[in-house]
């Protein structure tokens, strides 16, 4: 079989990122009215459908803590809110999840894990490393996510832990699952 | 109104903020701020901080969010404003209407003995926020300054506002306000009629 180069159908955005659909399904069964970011490749996608939904408020953060207060905030106001960020924003958390610690906050993170397969940026490495060991000693449970499989249910337990029993949860997908980072753009 | 030494006086500073507060809501920063938010009144409409330094505003902002029929005013300081300055352009792009943040500002770090702060070294934090393009920036020098920003703080609709208070350098007596983060959370949630889990 050959393809005429340029002719092939478009692969789809789902398909490229098939963990974003099912992320957001559960998002918004859960009830999410914010949703708080820094720009990472893996969570594009999920950005975009969040994005598109009027019920749910984006937020683009500067560094990763600032959605950790923003997550407490919305709480205290009567919503719940998730953040999405890449593994090295993790270390950027640190200190503000005392908040989350202290006060008992229902907390939800997404993270999608650089520096642990196939890797082609050493500068990943240390931080995605120590990701998970990082969020458990602030107290945050750690779920990881080796196969697009377990996601949905593993993904709507994690919600039910953060929002219904006061809780803080990071949902960790691994970076096999995601696949080597894809370019965006040119 | 003066201070100790040039400068508003804080806690009749913040006083005056929060006087016929009405629906406001507050979140108050780390150190001298959360006592000079209890000194001027407990209400269960408050969230103090002791800790999450830089975070203040953007609690604010998550509150705000939630909360778009009710005003939120975050009363911190120029320290812990300073470490999270770039909260401040995530507010500005966000757009919170019924947002204010107010930094008493008094260019030191009062909490530990007095060392200058940016601000107290030439960085003008409301130049910032006017850099990061707050639609309101009020520096509030007098008892006038601080009746045109109380009308900033109870608005819905003008913000996001940023009030930089000159207040002056100088400890005052130690009012505490409760510490347990969740009996703040929990009493908070319960004023604007949210359940506990």
């Amino acid at each position: 079989m050959t393809a005429v180069q340029g002719s092939e159908p478009a692969v789809s955005a789902d398909a490229q990122s098939p963990w974003a659909r099912i992320i957001y399904d559960v998002l918004i069964e859960a009830g999410i009215r914010q949703a708080t970011y820094v720009p990472d490749a893996g969570h594009a996608r999920l950005i975009d459908l969040l994005q598109a939904n009027p019920e749910i408020r984006t937020i683009v953060l500067t560094t990763e803590e600032e959605g950790v207060a923003i997550a407490a905030g919305a709480w205290a106001g009567g919503q719940r809110a998730v953040l999405l960020m890449q593994s090295s924003g993790v270390g950027n958390c640190i200190n503000m999840l005392s908040l989350i610690a202290n006060c008992r906050m229902p907390f939800l993170t997404v993270v999608t894990m650089r520096g642990e397969f196939a890797e082609f940026n050493p500068w990943q490495v240390p931080m995605g490393r120590a990701t998970e060991q990082a969020l458990q000693m602030m107290g945050v449970q750690t779920i990881r996510i080796d196969r697009l499989d377990d996601l949905a249910a593993l993904m709507a337990s994690a919600a039910t832990m953060a929002f219904e029993s006061d809780q803080a949860v990071a949902v960790i997908l691994s970076q096999r699952m995601l696949g080597r980072k894809q370019w965006v753009g040119k | 109104m003066s201070g100790s030494s040039m400068g508003l006086d804080r806690r009749l500073a913040v006083s005056a903020l929060l006087r016929d507060r009405g629906n406001l809501l507050v979140v108050s920063g780390l150190g001298s701020p959360t006592y000079d938010t209890f000194a001027a009144g407990d209400h269960a409409a408050n969230f103090y901080l002791w800790g999450a330094m830089g975070g203040a505003a953007l609690m604010g902002l998550g509150l705000a969010t939630a909360q778009p029929g009710r005003p939120v005013a975050v009363i911190t300081g120029d320290g812990e404003q300073l470490m999270g300055l770039g909260g401040l352009a995530t507010i500005a792009v966000s757009k919170p209407r019924n947002l204010s943040i107010v930094v008493l500002d008094n260019g030191s770090y009062g909490e530990t003995g007095g060392q200058a702060s940016h601000s107290g070294l030439g960085v003008d934090l409301g130049e910032v926020a006017r850099a990061t393009r707050f639609p309101v920036v009020i520096d509030v020098a007098d008892a006038a300054g601080l009746e045109t920003a109380r009308t900033a703080i109870g608005s819905i609709t003008t913000g996001p506002s940023f009030v930089r208070v000159r207040i002056g350098i100088g400890a005052k007596p130690r009012v505490l306000p409760a510490r347990d983060g969740v009996w703040i959370k929990h009493r908070f949630r319960a004023h604007l009629g949210c359940s506990a889990s």
